[in-house]
Parts: structure tokens; C-alpha cells; sequence
């Protein structure tokens, strides 16, 4: 029944928020399937139910209806310490607010998914973490915290950290939504490098020129698919900023 | 997750909010360090009344009327049997393992001489009292048999006397009315200070029983009778015999109740013993209600703490940190914080009873089990404190502790 193929495969997954006398449904019956290595954008307005699709994806919720396979496991079956590992082992989230512990510099805070591991028995905590840091160019900020870093500096923090436990797939939800057009294209550089490298990645986004350095973009509205389609030539991140041409593009020029 | 690593986060955690870990810890310090203070005072007040009733002289035997059990309570009702002077004379008579007698009749009165009035208890006894007791006299002389035997009216007073009716002048040789009977004084006791149980054992006036008895009791029995035994070895003998003898003189059939007691020193300094124990039980009591205020405490700040962290304890569960990982972090702070917390508590502690032996002349005793106990006491606060918030942040759900700001 599974699909050896695909990392994850979804049918019919239908989400209810329900807060007592209301009930919000965010996500009405997601088929989908994403094959490893694919690197993915999810669109749509405001509310249409991006971040609660990429939430279940990423084991941190669970849909209150259909089912969710990730490497052909049935996540719907697991119970909570075994989503905990899934996170741990599987998944690299990064999230919109970058989510970094406070007064934690950023060497601790990439180090902290190691602490909770129990799949490194042995290995050289320290040296994984600092070349999480160097794979996003921060090895001499590592010492750095938080309040001492640049948002784009934090972002990369937050995607070391998401690295760290080299995971088959990295969640990343408006990765670029703070940041300057500028780091925009530069986080997304280091995104199609790890893509390159052979990690599948999902991001959510709401402006159309990031989407476009993605290989896949689908739409969301009102908890439902309505449009999923590949990019025939996706844009390559390291070149537009040699060239400075993502300046021509209008992408830093929008309202 | 490995310990090590669990240890690891939880430091960090706790030297990262130095304000917090120290408002925590407060509470257990001052519990900590209370109640090793506390206790300290209260078993110096036993080993002081321990001292006093050895320097009491232990190869005293005190014979009261009536049946009483060893712990001093009065059984059934009082047979009414006395004891009489005719007591006395058979002790001293047939007793072979007692070295002096004395019968005490006491009696309050009325003193008038010197340069006024004072109320104070007088004491009637044998001319072998000192020697029972004993006791010095820092001037003039004890009075002898042959004052006995002539009812003389003679006496000796205690310094609380001297200081109140004489102005600390040595008075042998004036004149003293008790209660109106016109007395003699020969000499002085040697000055002894307050009881443990904070009486002025000064106060006092010792005279003839036999003039005290016609004089000022007016009546016919005596109120106790002491007895020296020869030695300490044979206190037990001695009091064998002496009850042997109380029996005979009493008339008590084979297998009767005795119907007086013999008590000896060790009785007496195990009820006094009894009693500062209670002591020390009230003040560590007391002490560890603070301590069971810092639990309270570490629980509270704990709780606001969990409160405060839901976002960080999100993002930890988002990157992979399972319940119970969460749970022994938290475990750990709370411990950590209240052993750390019981360390300083007994440092000041221990400074508390070095200030305490210094500024006044009270004695503290500090007992290790009891710095261990109030030690031990601390984590296991933590523990039992800190595990309702820890339980309470290991049941959170990722995805509402990340969205909870
Ligand atoms: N915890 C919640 N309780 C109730 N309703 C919720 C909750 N989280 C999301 N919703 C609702 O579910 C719907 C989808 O929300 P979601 O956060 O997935 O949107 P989104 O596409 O990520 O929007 P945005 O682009 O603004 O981040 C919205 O209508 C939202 O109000
Ligand atoms: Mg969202």
C-alpha cells in the first residue's frame, strides 16, 4: 500500500481546528506526493492553510482525518516519543520566526536537536556542529547570540540547526518572510545547494520570485490544492546574486 | 537522550536566569540554614541541662511519698503515707551502703532584716546536707547536730538573699525574722545561677529541719528525704537497700505497693532530657515549616517558570526533545536548585551558630545528622516540588507551546 518511491504521501488529509464553539476547517482532503529530492514551494493566500499543512508534514500536529505516510511509515499511528524521534532524525524544521532559545549563543542552539539524539551514540557532538555552522557560512558567529546577529545571520542559525541532524527532509515555513530581498535569494542559495546534495525540500512562501527558485510550486486556498505544477527552469539562487540580477528582476522593487 | 547531555541543558538553563535561580533557591537557604540554627540552640539547651544534672552530683537518691511510675506520673489515688523523721533515723540506722541523710521540709516565708522584705522558700535539713549536695558556703559556717537537736535558730542564706536584703554585704552574724521568728545567720552558699529551666537557685534559706518543722511547718512529716550512697558503682544496691529499708519501716506487706519512690539521678536527667528534647523537636519543627515554605516556593517559580518557557519548551519538542526529556530537565533544575540551594542554606547555617556562640552565652551543638537530614530534607523537596511543574511541561503539545508567546 505504501509507495516505496515517495518521502511522503498524503490522501485525503483533512484538518479541523476545533476551539470549542467554533470549528475551522483548515485543510479538506490533501492528496499529495513528493518524491525525494524534489524541492517544493507551497502558495496561497493568508489563511488558505499552508502553515497547518506544513505543521502535520512535519510531525509536529496531527490531521484529524486521512492519512499521512512519511518514508512509507503510517505517522497517524505513532504515538508522541515516536514523532519526537521522526523530528529529531527525519525532519528539519525552520520556522518563520526563526524560534532561537534567547541568551543561547548560536553554537548551543545548533547543538541543541544533538542533545536530544539517540541515534549519534559516540559521535563527535561538537564537530557536527560546527560544520552545520560552516555549511551556512556562520563559523565565525558561533559565539555570537541571537540579539548579536543580523535576521538573515538568525535565519541561517535556525537552518544550521535544522541540518544539524542531517535529516532526509528540511520543512521550512516562510523561511525569507522577514528578511531583505538580498538574504532572501542568499538563504535560498544555501536551499538549492542542500537540494543539490540530495535532501527534499518544502518551503512556504507568499511571494511568487522565491517561488520561482523552487522546481515545484503548489497553491493553497481555502485548505484545498488548486494548482500543483513543475517549473520547467527553475531559477539558480547563486548566479542571480553574482550577477545582481535578481535586482533587474523587480523582486526588490515590490510594494 | 543521554544523562550527560540532559545535565548539560539543564545548567545551562540555570546559569542562564541567575535571578531566578537565586529567588528559587532563597527559599531553601533560609529553611535550610533555620533549621540547622534552630536545632543547634536546642541541643545546646540539652547538653547545658545535661551538664547540670551530672554536676548535680550523681550518687544522689531522692525518696518522695507516694507510688509513682519512673516517668514521674502519680499513680492511683495518694495513699496519704508520709515520710516521717522516724524514716530518716531507720535509713540512717540500717543502711550500710548510704554515707549521709538528710529529710527536707520546705516552707515558704516571709523574711524581714537588712534593709527590708522578701519572699523566698526555706528548706529545712540535716547538718549532712552539704556534703549530699555537694554544695560550698563562700562565708561563715553550716550548722551542726547539736544545733539540730536544740532546735536552734540558726540559718544559712543563698546569694539572691545577701544581694536583696544585705546589698551584697556579708551578712554572718545578723539578724533575719522568718515569718516573724527571729533567726541567726551563720553562713553563706556559694553562689549557683539560674537553673536549666531558668530558676534562681539562690533563693533560698537553709535552717535546721527540726526548728523549721516546729517553727514554720507546723507539721509532723517531711516533704522528701535525701541520700548519698557511698558510691557511684553501687548507686543500684544502695537504692535496693534503701527501699528494702522504706518498705520495712513502712510496713508493707510481701508483694505490697510501695507507697514512696526512689528516684535517682538518672531518672530526674531523663525527664529533664525529655523535656529539651521536646524543645528541640518544637524549634526543628517550627525551622522546617520555612523549609516546607522554600519547597512551596521552587514549586511556585517553578510553575511560573514552565509558563514562561512554554515557547522555548515548543522549540525544544519541535527539534526532537520527547516528554520525558522535558520532564528530567525540569526534574534536574528543580534539584539542582534546591541541593545547591541546601548547600548555602548550610553554610549560613553554620555561620548563623558561629554568630549565635558569639554574641550570646547560649551553647549550640551542631549535629551532622541533622545538617545531613536538613540536606537530604532540601532535595527531596525539589524533587517532590518540582515535579508537578516538570509533569506539567512534559504534557505540553508541540505545535500550541510553539504558537504560545
Ligand atoms: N490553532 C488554531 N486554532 C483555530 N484555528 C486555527 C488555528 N491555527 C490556524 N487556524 C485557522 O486555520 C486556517 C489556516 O491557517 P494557517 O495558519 O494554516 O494559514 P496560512 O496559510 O499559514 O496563513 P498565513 O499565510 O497567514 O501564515 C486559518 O483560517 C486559521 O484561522
Ligand atoms: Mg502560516
Amino acid at each position: 500500500m505504501s509507495d516505496p518511491q515517495a518521502v511522503i504521501r498524503t490522501t485525503r488529509v483533512g484538518k479541523i481546528y476545533d476551539s470549542g464553539e467554533i470549528q475551522v476547517e483548515a485543510l479538506k482532503g490533501i492528496d499529495l506526493r513528493i518524491e525525494p529530492g524534489e524541492l517544493v514551494a507551497i502558495m496561497g493566500a493568508s489563511g488558505s492553510g499552508k502553515s497547518t499543512m506544513l505543521n502535520i508534514l512535519g510531525c509536529l500536529d496531527r490531521a484529524t482525518s486521512g492519512d499521512y505516510f512519511l518514508d512509507g511509515i503510517h505517522v497517524n499511528d505513532l504515538a508522541p516519543d515516536q514523532l519526537a524521534d521522526i523530528r529529531n532524525r527525519k525532519i528539519g524544521f525552520i520556522f518563520q520566526g526563526f524560534n532561537l532559545l534567547s541568551r543561547t549563543s548560536a553554537f548551543e542552539n545548533v547543538e541543541l536537536p544533538l542533545l536530544y539524539s539517540r541515534h549519534l551514540e559516540g559521535q563527535d557532538l561538537a564537530a557536527l556542529t560546527r560544520r552545520a555552522l560552516e555549511r551556512v557560512g556562520l563559523a565565525d558567529r558561533m559565539h555570537h547570540f541571537p540579539n548579536q546577529l543580523s535576521g538573515g545571520q538568525q535565519q541561517r542559525v535556525a537552518i544550521a540547526r535544522a541540518l544539524v541532524n542531517q535529516p532526509a527532509m528540511v520543512l521550512a515555513d516562510e523561511p525569507t518572510g522577514n528578511l531583505d530581498t538580498r538574504t532572501s535569494i542568499e538563504i535560498l542559495a544555501t536551499f538549492q545547494e542542500l537540494n543539490r546534495q540530495g535532501i527534499t525540500i518544502i518551503l512556504v512562501t507568499h511571494e511568487h520570485d522565491i517561488a520561482d527558485y523552487c522546481k515545484r510550486i503548489i497553491e493553497f486556498r481555502d485548505g484545498r490544492i488548486i494548482r500543483d505544477q513543475k517549473v520547467a527552469e527553475p531559477r539558480a539562487a547563486a548566479r542571480d546574486l553574482e550577477t545582481g540580477h535578481w535586482q533587474a528582476s523587480g523582486l526588490g522593487e515590490r510594494p | 537522550m543521554k544523562w550527560k547531555n540532559l545535565i548539560k541543558v539543564a545548567f545551562k538553563s540555570i546559569v542562564k536566569n541567575k535571578m531566578r535561580t537565586l529567588l528559587t533557591m532563597l527559599g531553601i537557604i533560609i529553611g535550610v540554614a533555620a533549621v540547622i540554627v534552630m536545632v543547634a540552640i536546642g541541643k545546646g539547651a540539652e547538653k547545658r541541662i545535661q551538664d547540670q544534672i551530672a554536676s548535680m552530683g550523681t550518687n544522689l537518691l531522692t525518696i518522695f511519698p507516694g507510688s509513682m511510675q519512673s516517668r514521674g506520673v502519680r499513680m492511683g489515688p495518694d495513699s496519704g503515707v508520709q515520710l516521717t523523721l522516724e524514716d530518716v533515723e531507720r535509713l540512717k540506722r540500717d543502711a550500710t551502703l548510704v554515707q549521709a541523710v538528710s529529710p527536707m521540709v520546705r516552707s515558704g516565708a516571709q523574711l524581714i532584716g537588712g534593709s527590708g522584705n522578701w519572699n523566698t522558700s526555706v528548706w529545712g535539713v540535716s547538718e549532712q546536707y552539704l556534703e549530699i549536695r555537694d554544695w560550698t558556703l563562700s562565708s561563715g559556717e553550716f550548722f551542726s547536730s547539736a544545733d539540730i537537736r536544740a532546735q536552734n535558730k540558726s540559718c544559712v542564706v543563698g546569694q539572691t538573699i545577701v544581694k536583696n536584703l544585705f546589698a551584697g554585704d556579708d551578712p554572718v552574724g545578723q539578724q533575719l525574722r522568718v515569718r516573724n521568728v527571729p533567726f541567726r545567720i551563720i553562713g553563706v552558699l556559694q553562689e549557683r545561677g539560674q537553673s536549666s529551666f531558668g530558676m534562681d537557685q539562690d533563693d533560698l534559706i537553709i535552717a535546721p529541719y527540726s526548728t523549721v518543722m516546729t517553727r514554720l511547718s507546723g507539721h509532723a512529716h517531711v516533704n522528701q528525704i535525701l541520700v548519698r550512697a557511698v558510691s557511684l558503682e553501687q548507686m543500684d544496691q544502695a537504692q535496693a537497700e534503701v527501699t528494702r529499708i522504706m518498705r520495712e519501716a513502712h510496713r508493707i506487706p510481701e508483694g505490697g505497693d510501695d507507697d514512696f519512690t526512689v528516684r535517682n539521678q538518672t531518672d530526674i536527667a531523663a525527664t529533664a532530657q525529655e523535656t529539651s528534647s521536646v524543645l528541640t523537636m518544637l524549634l526543628a519543627s517550627i525551622a522546617s515549616i520555612s523549609l516546607l515554605v522554600g519547597g512551596i516556593g521552587i514549586m511556585n517559580i517553578m510553575l511560573v517558570s514552565v509558563t514562561e518557557r512554554t515557547h522555548e519548551i515548543g522549540i525544544r519538542m519541535a527539534i526532537g526533545a520527547r516528554g520525558r526529556d522535558i520532564l528530567v530537565q525540569f526534574l534536574i533544575e528543580a534539584v539542582v536548585l534546591s541541593l545547591s540551594g541546601g548547600l548555602i542554606g548550610v553554610l549560613i547555617g553554620f555561620l548563623a551558630t558561629w554568630i549565635v556562640n558569639m554574641a550570646t552565652d547560649w551553647i549550640t551543638v551542631i549535629s551532622p545528622t541533622n545538617v545531613l537530614l536538613s540536606f537530604g530534607f532540601a532535595g527531596a523537596v525539589g524533587i517532590f516540588f518540582g515535579y508537578y511543574p516538570a509533569r506539567k511541561a512534559a504534557a505540553l503539545n508541540p505545535i500550541e507551546a510553539l504558537r504560545y508567546e
